[in-house]
């Protein structure tokens, strides 16, 4: 699973001068991720899951933007990247899907066309027509019937699940190492994410792609992910492999997400377990953890910021922000058997 | 809190097409869109009917004919026994106290231009209710009631989180004391930690003021953890429904067993057994 790092990131921090003052939209979020890997980043709106993927691609450059650390694609570091060159990695190296399919087409061109055009607008010698014959191949690839007479169509004339799966056909048309893929299923049905699920997780395989996804939803998670990061109020709280996350978990945060899960497969509770209050605003975070004004686990020394670390003695891969110790941690976490976030007895 | 006394709504044969008209000077009718195609169901007082489809299936159309916002074209809905159907909209005024509706939208639903004490107050103003320090009153009792803090009553729906703004919503639909409440998605716009609250202050209000609801979401965990009941749309119809846990647990209809296989569960290990066919028991 775990090769040489494909995409390292390090120390990336994205700061934007609002209205109402400067605030960190991402503190310090480091990883690495290996060809073949699924990472999946997961978080609530605020949480700076989206601005860490966007600007691992240059995308939240701006006038109003601070941005520190580090990117690194293979030998390349793409903080220092030109504009110019940072439009030649997007597309050939990184590509990136987004939520909401039809916000991303052009609704006034063909499907193919806007295949095509992305393809030339990296393969400058490219015909028309080798680059029409990709399209049509990768639409295929993805899935699309009839994908010579498909290209035609505009994109009102394609479903949803459809137009997503264009989306990741004029992703995947440049043999990309890396994917982004930022809530990619959120707008669509149940039965149709199963689909795009499935999609992606065979590209994933066929084509040893590395795959960053963003989600808030820790089902499609559990579906696909190899490694996951668990981000709150702009900071990793807890890092680990898939089965570290869903059995182990470190942080109470964490236990609240896992908790409020609805399972369709075991009894219902009473009562939905909840996390109390809301997130915090990123102009006015509280001092130390973050997590510290919901969590009903806090004491004296969470006003002091933990640092993401290791405090497994077995899983040095596992990390998390929390001053608990281990054992406090999986003593409080029990829930009526389940994992959860409780008032303490 | 299943089967619990009267019928309070009764839904007998509804339908809602839509026409699809074409031609230059007198429009022909050339196709129909069956949004709702033949529908019947009930709810019992102070009972939680859960419906589930996927987009395009007709559930909000459907939520819409209901509560007569959208007229319908055949069928009957029964309110207390009453025939609403085809009601004209002065004799529905007197029933619309009796049934409110909740929005999927916070950031949509509510008027940005208005206080949100105005937003909340303004049913119990329109039907005479209530006004001056009396109207601020219940108002601040019903913010409270929320989970809100009576100081929010004079602040705008862009100072609060999306939360915060379904509780308005929430507080809203309440004011008049309805008996039934439609809440089409309600949860579906909030964050995952957002969503627990509101599904449990739903719950505790339809305890507290003996509530009917009529749920709709496309997330069929939350559905099945707030219903006694569950019916399934699919193309405008209802193909199947019954107790919340034996429709998720024993489904018959082929429909529904697709829409719940494809629901992602969230266990590693179990989603793992599942994809190398070797489901555990």
């Amino acid at each position: 699973m775990t090769s040489a790092p494909l995409l390292h990131v390090k120390g990336l921090r994205v700061g934007f001068a609002t209205e109402g003052g400067e605030l960190q939209a991402v503190d310090g979020v480091s990883f690495d991720l290996a060809p073949g890997e699924v990472l999946a980043i997961v978080g609530e709106s605020g949480s700076g899951k989206s601005v860490t993927a966007q600007t691992i691609i240059g995308l939240t450059r701006s006038p109003n933007a601070r941005i520190e650390g580090s990117v690194r694609l293979r030998d390349t570091e793409l903080m220092n990247a030109s504009e110019a060159e940072l439009r030649r990695f997007r597309g050939e190296q990184i590509a990136m899907v987004f939520q909401d399919p039809m916000t991303s087409l052009n609704p006034v061109y063909r499907v193919g066309d806007q295949i095509v055009e992305a393809i030339r607008a990296h393969r400058e010698k490219m015909s028309n027509a080798e680059a029409r014959k990709l399209a049509v191949e990768m639409l295929g690839s993805v899935g699309i019937p009839e994908p010579a007479r498909r290209v035609d169509d505009y994109p009102h004339e394609f479903s949803g699940g459809m137009r997503q799966r264009a989306m990741i056909a004029m992703a995947l048309a440049l043999a990309p190492d890396v994917l982004i893929a930022d809530e990619p299923t959120t707008a669509l049905d149940v039965t149709i994410q199963a689909q795009i699920l499935d999609l992606l997780g065979g590209l994933n395989r066929e084509r040893n792609l590395a795959t960053i996804l963003i989600t808030h939803d820790l089902g499609v998670v559990a579906e696909v992910a190899d490694r996951v990061l668990v981000m709150y109020a702009g900071r990793v709280v807890e890092e680990g492999t898939l089965d570290q996350i869903f059995y182990d978990p470190q942080h109470p945060y964490t236990w609240g997400l896992l908790g409020s899960l609805t399972r369709l497969d075991r009894p219902r509770p009473k009562r939905l377990p909840q996390i109390r209050g809301a997130p915090p605003s990123l102009l006015d975070l509280p001092t130390g953890c973050s997590f510290r004004p919901r969590c009903p686990h806090a004491f004296d020394r969470c006003t002091e910021l933990p640092d993401l670390a290791a405090r497994l003695e077995e899983a040095s891969e596992h990390r998390d922000r929390c001053w608990l110790t281990p054992e406090q941690k999986r003593e409080e976490r029990g829930v009526e058997g389940r994992i959860g976030l409780e008032e303490p007895a | 809190m299943s089967g619990v006394g009267e019928p309070l709504l009764e839904v007998t044969d509804l339908v809602k097409h839509f026409p699809v008209k074409r031609g230059l000077l007198v429009d022909r009718e050339v196709d129909r869109v069956r949004a709702v195609d033949g529908v019947s169901f009930g709810v019992a007082q102070g009972e939680t009917l859960g419906l589930v489809g996927e987009s395009g299936s007709g559930k909000s159309t459907l939520c819409r004919v209901v509560l007569q916002l959208l007229k319908p074209t055949s069928g009957s809905v029964r309110f207390e026994g009453e025939e609403i159907a085809g009601l004209s909209r002065r004799r529905m005024r007197p029933l619309r106290r009796e049934m409110q509706m909740i929005f999927q939208d916070p950031y949509a639903s509510l008027n940005p231009r208005k206080r949100v004490g105005q937003i909340v107050g303004e049913p119990l103003r329109l039907q005479g209710r209530a006004s001056g320090a009396e109207l601020r009153r219940r108002v601040q009792e019903l913010l409270e009631r929320v989970g809100l803090a009576p100081e929010h009553y004079g602040r705008y729906p862009h100072e609060f989180s999306g939360g915060q703004r379904q509780r308005v919503g929430i507080a809203r639909a309440l004011a008049l004391r309805p008996k039934l409440i439609v809440a089409d998605e309600p949860v579906s716009a909030l964050d995952v930690s957002i969503r627990a609250q509101i599904v449990n202050l739903l719950d505790d209000l339809q305890d507290e003021f003996g509530l009917t609801y009529v749920f709709v979401a496309h997330d069929i965990g939350v559905v099945r953890h707030i219903s006694d009941r569950i019916a399934v749309m699919h193309d405008g119809k209802i193909v199947e429904q019954g107790p919340a846990d034996r429709v998720c647990e024993q489904p018959a209809d082929p429909y529904t067993k697709t829409l719940l296989a494809a629901v992602p569960v969230p266990d590693p290990r179990e989603s793992r057994a599942q994809r190398t066919g070797t489901a555990q028991p």
